[in-house]
């Protein structure tokens, strides 16, 4: 077999068997609740609220909404978080001493983060079911808009967390990445419609993919109607494609470069440094 | 070593490059205005055992990350299984294995699906001649795993882990094996395990290894050829005997006569010792012969590197070296 395939062969069984190592303990399991535990939550403090303007629950509108920032969350924190961790406790180091050994590595990080996002995204949309009316689950059209959305999705953000994990070295810096990400999200009307925000203010979260995102998602689980409510009174689905997009050609350009200057700083004498670094940060 | 001497048949001065699996030549290595290797010659030939030694500091991790093609080197030439280490491509890679010192990797995994995991990447350079890569479980055998197969790695233990780390090292079934202080961890059993693993390898499969380790016993056992790096050069290059023979020609004789002890050091310790029996005779009790040690040997480089003196006995082994 030629060395590329086996390597995505095994980049792909990698991702399985990362896949099925978090179910294995508590840490990554309550990864997968802790969400849907907060969306039920949010939920609760919505209940009897509705969107402005419409006689529609409020909560059945923040559920999609908040699909799309899971998607958006898990892309963007989820693969740069596991680059760094990787970095420190020399998984990525392996992978280099590997023939082909990063096209494996980074194979199995998208199929293992992707099925990840996958099951999040069922496990928060489940309680929906029996709480919220108006979701169209069971509209195949609903379906068909989910079966573009998410894995364009996951696509603009992916290669974005890869670009940021390999930018930074210390785990502690992540907070520069994870508040502005929280700001990001207040900006992008996933809890709340921006038509009161300034012009300047939409147009900022408009920039960035988690607001597209949420809007794609309400676009497919939410009854026409609602599509009133939104920017531009439309789903717009041509401009979510295109800006989605943009940021998929951008982060696909920009993570081949970066990674490979990052990986090629990557030896044991920076993962010994990285660990005791850690170790001090410990005692 | 492996070479079997046939009678008439003349051993080469030069061996043919392709059994040279590692030849550098006046290695240099600067950071910033810090020159940290000043010129570091070194070869290897098929199936060596090579151990470098060296005090914290000396160079030890730069050479070998710039011989693993980690680490950019600045100066000049290196030849690892004949190619350039600043431009090996993933086939020269697949023929290599490489054992760090901190690796904390794959904790979640099960130390059976790591292994067949990063075995799956070495397959497609299997040869008619090194089947790749090495079976799992003949793998697991090898290096005292068998039992630990279905374990998560986080729950090895220290000597266990670093034992999946050389299996992992080993998995592709390397013709060169870089081993960054291998055994520390380990209790006796396990480093006698190991021991008799590196001497498989370089016997059976003709894996040249590249050790480090700060353990002088250690390199003793295990190396064709020790190596003493210090202040980033080359300071002494032969088996651990010929360098304990070079530093110190004196052994140290200690006997007993009429219930008073002796000591005293003689470079021709037999022919001392022969005197001595002519002329005491029985009256001779208790007596010990103690030639000087690899550890004596490194201790005496070592020092007269680091104080700047060469004049000593260092330099006998400078010039006395088949460099």
């Amino acid at each position: 077999m030629n060395p590329t395939m086996a390597a995505a062969r095994a980049g792909l069984r990698r991702g399985v068997i990362e896949l099925r190592n978090t179910f294995t303990n508590a840490q990554d399991l309550w990864n997968y609740f802790f969400p849907t535990v907060v969306l039920l939550v949010t939920m609760f403090f919505m209940r009897g609220a509705t969107v402005p303007g419409t006689s529609f629950s409020l909560g059945a509108r923040t559920m999609p909404s908040a699909l799309g920032m899971g998607l958006a969350f898990g892309g963007l924190i989820g693969l740069s978080q596991q680059l760094i961790v990787d970095r420190e406790d020399g998984t990525l180091l392996r992978a280099k001493a590997t023939p082909n050994g990063m096209l494996g590595y980074l194979i199995g990080k998208i199929v293992m983060l992707s099925a990840v996002a996958l099951i999040g995204l069922v496990l928060q949309l489940t309680p929906g079911l029996f709480f919220l009316d108006g979701l169209r689950l069971t509209d195949a059209g609903a379906w068909l808009t989910m079966a573009w959305v998410v894995p364009l999705g996951l696509v603009a953000t992916l290669p974005l967390g890869a670009v940021i994990g390999s930018l930074i070295e210390n785990p502690r810096n992540m907070g520069l990445v994870v508040l502005p990400t929280f700001g990001l999200i207040a900006l992008s009307g996933i809890f709340y419609p921006i038509n009161d925000y300034p012009g300047w203010l939409q147009a900022v979260a408009q920039a960035f993919p988690v607001y597209w995102l949420g809007l794609g998602m309400r676009s497919a689980l939410l009854p026409d109607g609602m599509a009133t409510v939104e920017l531009g009174h439309s789903w717009r689905h041509l401009e979510t494609l295109g800006v989605l997009g943009l940021w998929a050609v951008l982060g696909l350009a920009l993570a081949p470069v970066v990674l490979r200057r990052m990986a090629r700083r990557e030896s044991g004498s920076r993962v010994t440094a990285r660990r005791e670094k850690a170790m001090q940060r410990a005692m | 070593m492996t070479a079997v001497k046939l009678s008439g048949v003349v051993e080469t001065p030069h061996p043919p490059d392709e059994d040279l699996v590692l030849d550098v030549r006046d290695l240099r290595m600067r950071y910033g205005t810090t020159d940290v290797l000043h010129g570091v010659d070194l070869t290897a030939r098929r199936g060596e055992v090579l151990a470098l030694l060296g005090p914290n500091g000396a160079g030890k991790t730069t050479t070998i990350e710039i011989l693993e093609g980690f680490r950019m080197r600045s100066a000049g030439e290196v030849r690892v299984l004949g190619v350039d280490p600043g431009r090996g491509d993933e086939r020269w890679r697949a023929r290599m294995g490489v054992v760090l010192q901190s690796w904390r990797d794959h904790g979640k995994w099960r130390v059976r699906d790591v292994l067949a995991h990063l075995g799956d990447f070495y397959a497609p350079y299997g040869t008619d001649r090194i089947r790749r890569p090495w079976p799992v479980d003949d793998l697991l055998d090898s290096v005292g795993l068998t039992a630990q197969a279905q374990k998560r790695v986080h729950q090895l233990s220290g000597g266990q882990r670093r034992r999946l780390d050389v299996a992992v090292g080993i998995v592709g079934r390397p013709e060169l094996l870089f081993l960054d202080e291998p055994t520390v961890g380990f209790d006796p059993a396990a480093r006698r395990e190991f021991h008799e693993l590196v001497h498989r390898l370089a016997d059976l499969d003709e894996t040249t290894i590249l050790l480090t380790t700060h353990d002088l016993d250690e390199a003793e056992k295990l190396a064709d050829r020790i190596l003493i790096l210090a202040g980033g050069r080359i300071v002494a290059d032969g088996s651990p005997d010929e360098l304990a023979r070079r530093v110190a020609g004196d052994a140290e004789i200690r006997w007993t006569r009429a219930g008073e002890r002796f000591v005293h050091s003689a470079a021709d310790a037999t022919g001392f010792v022969r005197d001595l029996l002519h002329q005491h005779g029985d009256e001779v009790q208790e007596l010990e012969v103690r030639r000087a040690s690899l550890e004596d040997a490194y201790m005496a480089l070592v020092y007269e590197e680091e104080s700047g003196v060469r004049t000593g006995r260092a330099a006998r082994v400078w010039q006395g070296s088949d460099r």
